[in-house]
C-alpha cells in the first residue's frame, strides 16, 4: 500500500517539474520537522496524517496550500499596490485620470494563466482521488461494519464474529506486508459522517446508502474524531475512539470479545432487574436474555474505556449515573431512565461492573 | 408614452396623517417604495440573525458550556442559517435590484408593479411564519419549537419520525411561500429588463448592474424551483404517506441533498453576483475611470451563471459518490475559479491608474476585494475532493463561506449602502461614522472568520453544541466569539449612521458622486415617476457623455 503511495508521489514529483519538486521537497521537510509538533497542537489535526490515505490527502493539501499562497501574494501585493499608489493625492488636479476601457491581451492573459493552474491542481487530485477511492481490496484486509446510531456508533466484524460499540480496535498495518481496515458504513436512523482525522478524510453514514472506506494506521495509540454530520440533539457527543493496536494485541483483544458473557450459577440481582426491565429491549448481553439491537451490545462492558459514546470516563460512579438518567449527561440521548430505585440503581451497576 | 412634457414641479408633499402614510406604504407599487420595503425587512431579520449567531458563540466560547441546551443551541443554528439566506441575502438583493434597476435603465417602473409587491409580501410573511414557529411549533406533541434540523435540513431528519410536531412544517412552508416571492421577482427583473430599457441602451449598452441582475434573476427561477419542488414532496412525505426521502420505507436520503444543493450552490451566485454588481458600480466611480473590460466582465458574469449549476455536487464529496462523479465536480468546480478570477483581476485594472478617493463605499468594496480573493482560495482547496474529506463540514467550511458572504457580500452590501443611501434618502450618511463602522467591523470580521478556519482544520466539526477540552479548539473559540463583539458593535454604528442621517444628515443633492449611471441624473430620492422624460443614450455611462461632451465615451464603445 504505502509502496504505491510512493510510486505515486514520484510520479507526480516527476510530472511537476523541477522547481515545483524543490517546493514540494521543501514542503515536505518543513512538515516533517512540523510533524510532531503538529500532533501535539491536536490530537485531531489533519495535518498529523498516520495512514496511506490521510498522507495522500495531507500531499496533495501541502501542494494545493503553496499553489494558493503563491497567487495569493501575487495578487495581495498586486491590490495593495494598487491602493497605496493609485490613491487620490490631496494636490491632484481635479481632472479625470485616463479612460482606459479595457486591454484584450491583459484579459487574455488573466485567463489563460489561470485555466494552466486548474489543469495542473485537477490533474493531481484526480490522481489522489482514484488512488484512495479505487483502491483494491486485499484478501487479508480486517473488515468492520459501522452503524451509525443517534447518537453512538456499532462496530461489527462479521468474519471475526465480534460485535462491540463506540471504541472501535483496529490492527496496525506493518508498510512491509500492509493489513488495511475496510469500513463498510451504514445507518440506522439518520445521516452521519465517521471522520477520524488522523486516519483519513470523513464519509458519510446514509440509510439506504452503504457506504465504505479504509485506513491502514501505521502506528499503534488512540486516535480520537466525532461524527461530522449533524444527525440530531446529540450530534456534538457522538464521539469516536479507534485503538489501533499490534497485531498481537488486536487478536487478543480479538479473542476477548469472542468469549460469551461471564455466567455466574447464581443469577446476581443486578442481572435480575435488569432483564426484567426495559434494558433488554435495546441492549444485548449474550448468553443472557438481552437480545435488544437498538443499543449498544454490553457483553464486554468493561472493557471499553468510555461510556455514552466518549461522553464519560467508564468509572461505576458514572455509570451509575448513568443509568439513573442518561438524560442528565446528554440531554436527547434516546436512552430513558428506567426510574430504577436505589438498590436496584446500586444492583444493576454492580451488574454491569462483572461485564468484563 | 405621451408626448405632452411632464410637469417637473415636485409637489410638496401634504403631511398626512400616520395612518394614511402606512397604508401607502402597505398598498404602494412603487419599485422604489418596494425596494425599500425589502432592504428594511431584510435590516430586521439581519439584527434577529445576528443575535442568533451570538448566542451559539456565547455557547461556543469554551468547552462543556451550558448557556443553552443542545436543543436551543440546534434550533438556533437552523434559524441563523435560514434567516440569513432566505429572509436577510435574498430580499436586500431583490430590494437593491428593485429600487435600482428600473432607475438605471431609465425606465419608470418594474414590468409588473404588483407582481413585485405580492412578491415582497410573500417574502415578508414567509418570514414571519419561519418565526411564528417559536410560538406555534410545538404542535400536538410537545416537541421542540423553532426548526431544528438545519438549514439544508437534511433527510431523514425531516421525517415524522425524527422531527415531530410542527417545527420542520414551519421551515418547509415559509421557505415554500418565500420561495414564490423570490420566482415572481425573478420573473419581474428579467422583463424589465428586457422590455424595458429607455431609448438607445442596447443590451451591450447596459450598466454591468443591470446585466448582472439580469444573470442573477435566471439563476433564481432555476435554483428556486427544485427548491420548491423538494419541499412539497417533502410535505406530501410527511402528511400524504409518500416516500420519496422516507429512508425507513426506501426513500432516498441522497436523493434530497441532491434537491437542496442543486438550489443551494446556485443560491450562492444569485447573492453573490449582485454584490459583484454593487462593486463593478462602486470601484469606478470612486477610481474615476471606466469600468475595465466591460464584454469580459458581462461574459464572465454569465460564463458563472452556467458553470454556477453544474457544480452543486462538491457539497456531497463525502456522501459516496464514485470516483468519476466526484472528480467531474472537482473540475467544474475549480473552472468556476477562472471567471471569478477574470473579475478581480478587471477591478484591480479599473484600479489601477485612476485618482481613488477612499470614502466609505469604496472602503468597502476595497475590504471586499481583499477578502473575497482569500475566500476564493480557500474556496479551490475545498474543491479538491480528497481536500474535502478532511475540511468538508468542518469549521473550515464554515469559515469559508462566511468569508464569501460577510467578507464579500455583506461588504459589498454596506458598499451600496452608503453609495445609494444620499439617493435613497436626499441626505448624505455621516463619514466618520461610516468610516467607524468599516474599521470595527474589519476587525471584528477577521478576529471571528480568520481564526475559525484553525479548529477546522484541527479537526473540530460544524453544528456541535459544545466540544472537548483538550483538542487545541479553546483558545480559538475564544478569539472567533471575542470578534462578534466588534461586529455588533460595527451594526451598531451603522445603524445608528442610517437613522440619525435620514433626520440629521446633509441633503445630498441628485448626484453627490460625479457619478455616471441614469440613478444620478433624477433628483434624490427619485419623484414617484422616476424621470420627467425618458432619458436617451448613446454610452454606457450617460452622465460622463454629458459632464464631458468634448470627450464622450460613445467614440470609443
Amino acid at each position: 500500500m504505502s509502496d504505491r503511495r510512493s510510486v505515486m508521489n514520484d510520479r507526480v514529483v516527476q510530472s511537476l517539474g523541477a522547481w515545483k519538486k524543490l517546493v514540494v521537497l521543501f514542503g515536505a521537510a518543513l512538515t516533517a520537522s512540523a510533524q510532531s509538533s503538529l500532533r501535539e497542537v491536536s490530537p485531531t489535526n489533519i495535518f498529523a496524517p498516520a495512514s496511506t490515505p490521510a498522507h495522500s490527502i495531507f500531499d496533495l493539501s501541502m501542494f494545493v496550500l503553496m499553489v494558493s499562497a503563491a497567487i495569493f501574494v501575487v495578487v495581495f501585493g498586486l491590490l495593495l499596490y494598487a491602493v497605496v499608489k493609485f490613491r487620490k493625492q490631496r494636490t491632484s488636479d481635479s481632472r479625470e485620470p485616463a479612460q482606459v476601457y479595457g486591454s484584450s491581451q491583459l484579459e487574455l492573459a488573466w485567463t489563460v494563466i489561470p485555466i494552466l493552474i486548474v489543469v495542473v491542481l485537477f490533474l493531481a487530485t484526480a490522481r489522489v482521488i482514484a488512488s484512495i477511492q479505487d483502491a483494491p481490496k486485499p484478501s487479508n484486509a480486517i473488515e468492520v461494519t459501522v452503524i451509525g446510531h443517534q447518537f453512538w456508533w456499532e462496530y461489527r466484524y462479521p468474519s471475526l464474529k465480534v460485535v462491540t460499540a463506540n471504541e472501535l480496535h483496529l490492527p496496525v498495518s506493518d508498510p512491509a506486508r500492509p493489513t488495511p481496515s475496510f469500513l463498510t458504513l451504514l445507518s440506522a436512523d439518520t445521516d452521519h459522517s465517521f471522520w477520524v482525522p488522523r486516519l483519513g478524510g470523513k464519509t458519510d453514514l446514509i440509510p439506504n446508502h452503504p457506504n465504505s472506506m479504509w485506513m491502514d494506521p501505521t502506528e499503534p495509540g488512540l486516535y480520537l474524531g466525532q461524527c461530522a454530520q449533524y444527525c440530531g440533539t446529540q450530534h456534538a457527543k457522538m464521539l469516536l475512539r479507534v485503538y489501533v493496536q499490534t497485531r498481537a494485541d488486536f487478536d487478543k483483544w480479538v479473542e476477548e470479545q469472542r468469549r460469551p458473557a461471564a455466567v455466574n450459577t447464581t443469577i446476581s440481582e443486578g442481572q435480575r432487574v435488569f432483564e426484567k426491565t426495559a434494558c433488554v429491549n435495546c441492549h444485548t448481553i449474550s448468553g443472557t436474555l438481552a437480545k435488544g439491537r437498538f443499543g449498544p451490545d454490553l457483553t464486554h462492558l468493561m472493557s471499553r474505556e468510555t461510556i455514552g459514546s466518549g461522553a464519560l470516563p467508564n468509572t461505576p460512579q458514572n455509570m451509575r449515573q448513568w443509568i439513573q438518567d442518561p438524560n442528565f449527561i446528554k440531554p436527547g440521548s434516546k436512552m430513558p431512565a428506567m426510574g430504577l430505585n436505589e438498590s436496584e440503581l446500586t444492583a444493576v451497576t454492580e451488574y454491569m461492573e462483572t461485564l468484563r | 408614452m405621451s408626448t405632452k412634457p411632464i410637469a417637473l414641479v415636485r409637489t410638496e408633499p401634504v403631511s398626512s396623517p400616520l395612518v394614511e402614510r402606512l397604508h401607502q406604504w402597505v398598498t404602494t407599487v412603487d419599485h422604489k417604495r418596494l425596494g425599500i420595503l425589502y432592504i428594511v425587512y431584510a435590516l430586521l431579520f439581519l439584527v434577529i440573525g445576528g443575535i442568533e449567531a451570538t448566542i451559539m458563540r456565547i455557547q461556543l466560547i469554551r468547552p462543556h458550556n451550558d448557556f443553552v441546551s443542545p436543543e436551543v443551541f440546534n434550533r438556533m443554528f437552523t434559524m441563523h442559517g435560514t434567516t440569513m439566506i432566505f429572509f436577510v441575502a435574498m430580499p436586500v438583493m431583490f430590494g437593491f435590484g428593485n429600487y435600482l434597476v428600473p432607475l438605471m435603465i431609465g425606465a419608470r417602473d418594474m414590468a409588473f408593479p404588483r407582481l413585485n409587491a405580492f412578491s415582497f409580501w410573500m417574502t415578508a410573511f414567509g418570514g414571519l411564519l419561519l418565526y411564528y414557529s417559536f410560538i406555534g411549533g410545538d404542535g400536538l406533541y410537545g416537541a421542540g419549537n423553532a426548526p431544528d434540523v438545519g438549514w439544508f435540513a437534511y433527510a431523514p431528519l425531516t421525517a415524522q419520525t425524527f422531527s415531530p410536531g410542527h417545527s420542520t412544517d414551519f421551515w418547509t412552508l415559509s421557505l415554500l411561500i418565500s420561495g414564490f416571492g423570490s420566482v415572481g421577482t425573478a420573473v419581474n427583473i428579467i422583463v424589465t429588463i428586457i422590455c424595458m430599457r429607455c431609448p438607445g441602451m442596447t443590451l451591450s449598452k447596459m450598466p454591468l448592474l443591470a446585466w448582472l441582475n439580469l444573470t442573477m434573476a435566471g439563476l433564481v427561477i432555476l435554483a428556486v424551483s427544485p427548491l420548491t419542488a423538494a419541499q412539497v414532496m417533502l410535505l406530501i412525505d410527511r402528511y400524504l404517506g409518500a416516500h420519496f426521502f422516507d429512508t425507513q420505507a426506501g426513500g432516498s436520503a441522497v436523493m434530497w441533498m441532491h434537491f437542496f444543493w442543486v438550489f443551494g450552490h446556485p443560491e450562492v451566485y444569485v447573492l453573490v453576483i449582485p454584490a459583484f454588481a454593487f462593486a463593478s458600480e462602486i470601484i469606478p466611480v470612486f477610481s474615476r475611470k471606466a469600468i475595465f473590460g466591460y464584454p469580459v466582465m458581462v461574459a464572465a458574469t454569465v460564463c458563472i451563471g452556467f458553470i454556477g449549476m453544474s457544480v452543486w455536487a462538491h457539497h456531497m464529496f463525502t456522501v459516496g459518490m464514485s470516483s468519476s462523479a466526484n472528480t467531474f465536480f472537482v473540475l467544474s468546480t475549480m473552472a468556476i475559479a477562472v471567471p471569478t478570477g477574470i473579475k478581480i483581476f478587471n477591478w484591480l485594472a479599473t484600479m489601477w491608474g485612476g485618482h481613488i478617493d477612499f470614502r466609505t463605499p469604496m472602503l468597502f468594496c476595497t475590504g471586499f476585494l481583499f477578502q473575497f480573493l482569500i475566500a476564493g482560495l480557500t474556496g479551490v482547496m475545498l474543491s479538491i475532493a480528497p481536500f474535502d474529506w478532511q475540511l468538508g463540514n468542518s469549521y473550515f467550511v464554515v469559515a469559508h463561506f462566511h468569508y464569501v458572504i460577510v467578507g464579500g457580500i455583506l461588504f459589498t452590501l454596506f458598499g451600496a449602502f452608503y453609495y445609494w443611501y444620499p439617493k435613497m434618502t436626499g441626505r448624505m450618511y455621516n463619514e466618520a461614522l461610516g468610516k467607524w463602522h468599516f474599521w470595527l467591523f474589519v476587525i471584528g470580521f477577521h478576529l471571528t472568520f480568520d481564526f475559525m478556519h484553525i479548529p477546522g482544520i484541527l479537526g473540530m466539526p460544524r453544528r456541535i453544541y459544545t466540544y472537548e477540552p483538550g483538542r487545541g479548539w479553546d483558545t480559538l473559540n475564544l478569539i472567533v466569539t471575542v470578534g462578534v463583539v466588534f461586529q455588533s458593535a460595527a451594526v451598531l454604528v451603522f445603524v445608528y449612521n442610517l437613522i440619525w442621517s435620514y433626520f440629521r444628515g446633509k441633503v445630498a443633492g441628485s448626484d453627490p458622486w460625479d457619478a455616471w449611471t441614469l440613478e444620478w441624473s433624477t433628483s434624490s430620492p427619485p419623484p414617484a415617476y422616476n424621470f420627467a422624460t425618458l432619458p436617451e443614450v448613446k454610452s454606457r455611462r450617460p452622465l460622463w457623455d454629458l459632464k464631458h461632451p468634448e470627450d464622450p465615451d460613445w467614440h470609443y464603445e
